[in-house]
């Protein structure tokens, strides 16, 4: 749980490679930022691997590892809302349309669990196509749980 | 650190001591591979104890998924140790925890192979 006294704006923004590296650094400045304003232990590991799953979506299966394309990303705190976005430069991605991996038939699958998570973890997540191509994800979380 | 996974033989049971991080790339590349290998010397009985994952992601849980069902096919059996607080309650929000044979207790997971 955050700490809803601390209300002061903090932001940090990269442009980063298609690699899994960038993820790994994604997830530490989420975390870092995240932590910096003051939530816990729990919301941190619930944010970082919400971070994780959208960075692997966008360098995976957005950009495909295309060293010519970048994925943006931001994290911000203001008011008690901590939100990040991450843009890729893909082709796109219906995120309406997503098998439910808790169902029988889908619960031996191997993949198809990240937005599960993200969705779990965050107090709110959307997705917009961007133009001329890309998709950015919105993840939310708020210093008092809703 | 990504991830350190060795192997030891407890009786008929083959015990992986996994250490680190599986997430996509080498942590879950590491556990594939270990995984399909020992699934290519047909051995049966395998307890992977994950005491020491610090992390785990959804590629990670996918190449347990995959382990599982990989060696239950070769009519083997797969079983889960030491389940930290973090791993478990991610089998349980993706609903795997009963999929699983989870202990907490290495001598009694080995004797619970048949």
């Amino acid at each position: 749980m955050g700490d809803p006294s601390r209300p002061a704006t903090e932001s940090v923004e990269r442009s980063l490679d298609s690699t899994l590296e960038s993820v790994d650094h994604a997830e530490d400045l989420a975390v870092g930022l995240a932590r910096r304003v003051g939530f816990g232990e729990e919301d941190l590991m619930k944010i970082g691997l919400a971070v994780r799953e959208s960075m692997v979506n966008a360098v995976v299966h957005g950009n495909r590892y295309n060293t010519n394309k970048k994925v943006r990303f931001s994290a911000s705190m203001n008011g008690g809302r901590f939100t990040v976005r991450v843009a890729d430069e893909g082709d796109g991605f219906d995120y309406a349309h997503l098998p439910d991996p808790l169902t029988p038939e889908n619960l031996l699958r191997t993949s198809g669990r990240g937005i599960f998570l993200i969705r779990s973890f965050m107090d709110d997540f959307h997705a917009r196509r961007l133009e001329p191509g890309g998709t950015e994800v919105t993840l939310v979380k708020f210093a008092v749980s809703k | 650190m990504s991830v350190k996974l060795s192997t030891r033989q407890v009786g008929d049971v083959s015990v992986v001591d996994v250490a680190g991080r599986i997430t996509l790339g080498e942590g879950s590349s590491a556990l594939r591979e270990t995984l399909r290998d020992m699934v290519g010397k047909n051995q049966k009985k395998i307890l992977l104890n994950l005491g020491d994952v610090s992390y785990i992601d959804s590629s990670g849980i996918g190449e347990l998924v995959s382990g599982f069902t990989s060696v239950t096919n070769s009519g083997g059996q797969l079983k889960l140790l030491n389940l930290n607080k973090r791993v478990k309650d991610l089998l349980q929000i993706t609903k795997l925890y009963t999929v699983f044979d989870v202990h907490d207790d290495e001598a009694h997971a080995i004797r619970s192979f048949t």
